[in-house]
């Protein structure tokens, strides 16, 4: 167990170089620069903001001093906003990007758990076919279809939510109510599916039988035994289904307009603010390598048949 | 439905024989015919492809010429604007067909690249073992970590917006799974006696991989790449949503989505359409999906 860690942290450390050198050379390779703008701008002056910002230097040194800034932090200056720090910008996003990932894994889970649950004990009964009818919906309508949608219905027609204007950085539980709901609905989807799969699998094996054969309530069938072995696959997809939430944060950010670093990455990435973009790739890439670690772990401790040489 | 089949069934068959065990794949195709979800999703969807190839070529309005009396005009019967008119005064059905038909083409080519390279990749680490397994897996795995679709923009940022760049960058960005199955797949059909008798009759590597090993995985490839179109489409619209996707007065699903959204307090019938095909669209693939796996590997059922 303790070796299987070390084995994956160590394959994490090359896996995040390639993210950062990926990112920088490609940022690099662009034609067109942050500067390209309206007017025209004489070359002696060109040289010195590209003095300015170091990238008159040979590649591979602006890649070293790069790496360098990454340990102490220091991720550079934001070349559209000319008095901000990389570091200022994602810190002042992450922090609301996680509060709505979170709040939305969390009420994917409520919900999407005892959805599953209740499916699989009535399998191919109205309960398990309209649940799971619901399910595919949830899966085939995007969260940029569902997003405008909510708030169309919600916010303008009902008028029970703003629509917009988390601008100005105040979370509170109307602001973000429909854009967790949004980012929730395709995870609970996919985890009520997952659960009744697995449910269906445990509730028809043995162990099961067994427990029913000796004459346990059902109650603690389900909740002692069944429960457990079914909720296991779960804890393999919370890496994934942390990927696919930071993925659709960026549209949630982009349809509700918070200011969070989805919505940072797509604004930097069509100006083309590099390091911006690089800082959040980065920070995304390592994120979901540390969740995809932790629930491979977790899998390992909670499945006693699981063993990590 | 009875499981023994006419001859005619059966003359189809033994033509199908050649790929593999004839049973087995009788047994699939009465299980899909009986699945009527996916059968309904046949039809619609074939209709939609029809549609949206044939569509465009009849309609009387053309999906770029602009008319300044229907700009986010409502729907109407008169002169066949049946969807309305989008925001500059286009007819929004034509836009809608061509919309569907980039969305199905992003969605089949990309796919087909992904599939190219996971067989390829898969089949390969597979069959040979040992430490070039291990070691294109890892590559896998180390790819596997990456959020790609982030890649994905940068590159659209980089090189500009190029359809080309989608089908091939959202094709990389899907192979991984496809490397996993099949290479999964290739490990158990390598101790099969038959592929023993190959080697011992003296087929090489590549022949064995590609005569024994590749028309056995077509069962599990078949199903992931059923599941894999609308994923691709989701990424697709996803890129268009964010206005990274394929270059105005060009269209797709996610591109006239995202216009929707915009302008959906005034003229909501702009999100709807689309949105509503989008949905149906995805809806059909993944209910054919579904019925795909339920029919050629039906041990969940």
């Amino acid at each position: 167990m303790f070796s299987y860690t070390i084995k994956r942290l160590l394959i994490a450390i090359p896996t995040i170089f390639i993210i950062i050198a990926a990112a920088f050379f490609l940022m690099r390779a662009a034609p067109g620069s942050p500067f390209d703008s309206e007017r025209a701008m004489s070359p002696e002056i060109r040289a010195m903001i590209m003095a300015h910002y170091g990238f008159d230097k040979p590649l591979s040194v602006q890649f070293l001093e790069y790496l360098k800034g990454l340990f102490t932090l220091d991720l550079g200056p934001s070349l559209i906003y000319k008095d901000q720090s990389v570091t200022k910008i994602i810190a002042s996003g992450f922090p609301k990007s996680i509060v709505l990932g979170l709040s939305s894994l969390s009420l994917a889970l409520f919900i999407g758990v005892p959805l599953g649950l209740v499916a699989a004990l009535n399998q191919n009964k109205a309960q398990d076919y309209s649940i799971m009818a619901i399910a595919m919906a949830g899966i085939c309508i995007p969260t940029f279809v569902t997003g405008p949608i909510l708030s169309l219905v919600f916010g303008v027609y009902l008028g029970w939510f703003p629509t917009a204007g988390l601008d100005l950085g105040r979370m509170t539980i109307e602001t973000m109510t429909l854009p967790v709901i949004t980012l929730a609905l395709p995870q609970i989807a996919i985890i009520s599916r997952l659960v009744r799969a697995s449910a269906i699998e445990v509730l028809g094996s043995n162990f099961v039988r067994t427990a029913r054969a000796k004459g346990l309530p059902e109650i603690w069938v389900l909740s002692r035994h069944a429960m457990r072995a079914a909720l296991l696959p779960l804890v393999s997809y919370l890496g994934p289904a942390c990927a696919s939430l930071i993925t659709g944060s960026v549209v949630i950010e982009t349809v509700f307009q918070l200011p969070g670093i989805g919505r940072n990455f797509v604004t930097s990435a069509l100006q083309r603010d590099y390091p911006v973009v690089m800082a959040v790739v980065i920070l995304y890439a390592a994120l979901i390598i540390i969740l995809n670690l932790i629930a491979d772990i977790l899998y390992g401790v909670l499945d006693p048949k699981v063993t990590y040489e | 439905m009875s499981l023994i089949s006419t001859p005619n069934e059966n003359a189809k068959l033994m033509e199908k024989s050649a790929i593999a065990g004839r049973s087995l794949w009788d047994d699939a195709l009465v299980r899909l015919l009986r699945n009527k979800a996916a059968v309904v999703s046949m039809y619609v969807l074939g209709f939609l492809v029809l549609l949206a190839i044939f569509g465009p070529l009849v309609w009387p309005h053309k999906y770029d010429t602009v008319d300044y009396d229907l700009v986010m005009a409502p729907p109407t019967f008169k002169n066949w604007h049946i969807f309305g008119g989008d925001q500059q005064g286009r007819d929004l059905f034509v836009r809608l067909l061509y919309g569907l038909r980039i969305s199905l083409a992003v969605g089949i080519v990309a796919t087909m690249v992904s599939l190219t390279i996971g067989v390829a990749w898969g089949s390969i680490a597979g069959f040979i073992g040992g430490k070039v397994d291990a070691i294109m897996m890892r590559i896998v795995d180390i790819l596997y970590a990456l959020p790609f679709i982030f890649f994905v923009i940068i590159l659209m940022v980089v090189f500009g917006r190029n359809i080309i760049l989608i089908f091939v960058a959202i094709g990389a960005v899907e192979w991984l799974t496809m490397a996993r199955i099949v290479r999964g797949q290739t490990l158990s059909l390598r101790k099969k006696e038959y592929i023993e008798a190959a080697h011992a009759a003296g087929l090489g590597t590549l022949d064995i991989i590609k005569r024994h090993i590749i028309p056995n995985l077509l069962g599990p490839v078949i199903v992931y790449v059923t599941l894999t179109i609308p994923a691709v489409i989701l990424a697709e619209s996803f890129l268009s949503f964010l206005g990274l996707g394929v270059n105005e007065p060009m269209t797709s699903l996610g591109n006239l989505i995202s216009i929707g959204a915009k302008e959906m307090e005034i003229a909501p019938w702009l999100l709807i359409f689309p949105a509503v095909t989008m949905m149906i669209t995805l809806f059909c693939l993944n209910f054919i999906g579904d019925g795909l796996r339920d029919a050629i590997d039906p041990k969940d059922r």
